[in-house]
């Protein structure tokens, strides 16, 4: 099985990332064979089997709800790129 | 001095031989003398470092309490996030991020009183096998420096192989601490999934990463996992569960003793020295009375190809966060929000971060969610309950922990399945959430390091160190250091 050129677009779309024509035409190949060589799990029968997301059998766990320390918000916006404020600064969301 | 064990380091400063100041001293100056060629660190904490040491110099001249690795040089993963000191994953997109907190880990080792040296280079988010994904610098092995040092904790292994620094942490999502160790001629433990907290671990899989020590004997390895494993309230996986005093127990040998053999661990791509050293390390143990079983984990060929999809997955999911707003890299040219985030993303993940947050992507997108990522989530309960079924009639499995020795810088780049694959024996423990080791088992006739794998059920890490002690005390591969 491969990937398309266009099919690696739209993946690149969904997960948020600028690749350039270089990367894409890269990429389709690579992903076409490490796709291939995933497909061999289709080869096993799982009916009955229930996904296993994680190793520990933990399900909800609480912890008391004890009011402590927030980061104070310069610390909290030190790393942002750029902030107006208290606030992060962003783009216009909607519009444009 | 650069020599001693963390163990001996403590004993020698308890009797009053050496100071912490003066062990910090010498480990910087080995730094500045080698790393020019190792390049395993990507910060030195030249200053901070001899300003610790000084305070518990102070501390125990004052009689007072210490903690448990006092004086002792460690350097961490990259990884790991440490408060007011830029912390980068190995990403240009964290290249000015200075987190405002300590991860879990970090504040351990500073009760601990652990001499916080530096920050080790590594694959892009963890993202490898050799290291050379870094956005920074190629990390070479001191073995043969024309070759990779494993990854993606390259650098911690480097460091503590080189003689940089007798402890390290790195962390394991597939294998990136052991497989490292095997390489570079150390120890490497992976703990099992909940041992330790992963608060402040910039995340890559989080159902598969795990913080594990990295040390030149296993005394030290069972120290410092005593230092670091226990519950953490920021941390739901975290388990409560006592932490056994490892270091306390692990002279013992565990008799009776069934070693489990998996006929899996020993086909193709398996290189014959290191098949060999294994086979010669099996013997020993069957010397020491082990009994020696082959038993099957059916399911483990398909190990590589459930973690590509589970841990691509988990990783597009986590790293949706670098978006350009909060932190990180956020490009200077764009059109708009959605374009920022693109654009910022583009710029700053390289090519490996892509290629795996694409991988994720598709496996999880529309109309092959089922096919991919539930059927890999089936797959790996199969690949659990193999283990399971083992350890009902062994206590531990031995292997080797990769096919063959450390290749070359290069050899590998360009084919990425290729490189997936020699990851082939540590995948399924990351999986199944047991433990797993590495130990020095031999060389190959190059001279280069072979690592022998030892695995055990989830939180038998004290059986895990005991039985590997058992062939460190009857073997002298873990002494053996490379000239650099």
């Amino acid at each position: 099985m491969s990937l398309s050129a266009d099919e690696v677009r739209k993946v690149a779309d969904l997960a948020r990332l600028d690749l350039t024509d270089a990367e894409l035409a890269l990429m389709a190949p690579q992903l076409s064979a490490i796709v291939d060589y995933i497909n061999q799990l289709q080869q096993l029968n799982t009916d009955g089997v229930e996904p296993l997301a994680h190793a520990l059998d933990l399900h909800d766990v609480f912890r008391d709800d004890e009011p402590g320390q927030s980061l104070p918000p310069d610390e909290a916006l030190a790393n942002a790129p750029a902030r107006k404020g208290d606030f992060y600064r962003v783009p216009p969301v909607f519009g444009d | 001095m650069l020599d001693l064990t963390a163990t001996e380091l403590l004993q020698q400063q308890t009797a009053g031989a050496l100071t912490a100041e003066a062990i910090t001293r010498t480990f910087l100056e080995r730094i500045a003398a080698v790393d020019q060629k190792v390049r395993a660190f990507l910060a030195v904490n030249d200053t901070s470092a001899l300003d610790q040491a000084r305070t518990i110099d102070a501390k125990r001249k004052a009689g007072h309490a210490l903690g448990k690795l006092a004086g002792v040089p460690i350097a961490v993963k990259d990884i790991l996030c440490t408060k007011g000191q830029r912390t980068t994953a190995g990403s240009k997109i964290l290249g000015n991020f200075v987190p405002p907190y300590d991860a879990h880990v970090i504040t351990k080792l500073r009760e601990a009183d652990a001499i916080l040296i530096g920050k080790t280079n590594m694959d892009e988010f963890a993202m490898g096998s050799s290291t050379e994904n870094s956005a920074y610098q190629i990390t070479r092995n001191p073995w043969d420096l024309e070759r990779i040092p494993g990854g993606s904790s390259g650098g911690s292994a480097a460091a503590v192989a080189s003689n940089q620094a007798p402890l390290a942490l790195g962390t394991d999502t597939g294998g990136s601490i052991r497989q490292p160790a095997a390489h570079c001629g150390i120890v490497g433990l992976k703990p099992s999934y909940g041992r330790v907290s992963r608060f402040g671990v910039i995340a890559y899989g989080s159902s598969l990463d795990q913080v594990g020590p990295i040390t030149r004997s296993l005394g030290d390895a069972a120290l410092l996992l005593e230092a670091i494993a226990g519950p953490d309230r920021r941390d739901s996986t975290c388990v409560h569960r006592p932490v056994p005093e490892y270091s306390a127990t692990l002279d013992e040998p565990i008799k009776p003793l069934t070693i489990g053999i998996a006929r899996e661990f020993w086909g193709e791509g398996l290189d014959a020295e290191v098949e060999n050293a294994v086979r010669v390390a099996v013997k020993q143990y069957q010397r020491l009375g082990a009994t020696i079983k082959e038993i099957s984990l059916p399911h483990s060929p398909y190990a590589v190809a459930v973690y590509y999809l589970v841990a691509t997955a988990e990783a597009s999911s986590n790293l949706a966060r670098y978006d350009g707003v909060h932190f990180g890299h956020r490009a200077e040219k764009f059109a708009g929000l959605i374009d920022m985030v693109k654009k910022s993303r583009g710029e700053g993940f390289g090519a490996e971060v892509k290629r795996r947050i694409m991988l994720g992507t598709y496996a999880l997108s529309s109309g092959y969610i089922d096919a991919y990522y539930l059927k890999a989530l089936k797959v790996r309960r199969l690949i659990r309950q193999d283990f399971d079924r083992a350890f009902a009639e062994c206590d531990v499995i031995i292997g080797p922990t990769s096919p063959t020795a450390a290749f070359k810088i290069g050899e590998k780049t360009a084919d990425p399945l290729a490189m997936y694959l020699s990851d082939i024996y540590t995948i399924g423990a990351n999986l199944a959430g047991i433990c797993g080791i590495s130990i020095p088992c031999g060389f190959t006739s190059g001279g280069l390091p072979i690592g022998l794998q030892i695995l055990a059920a989830p939180f038998a890490e004290e059986k895990l160190l005991r039985v590997a002690r058992m062939f460190e005390r009857e073997t002298d591969w873990h002494r053996r250091r490379p000239v650099v």
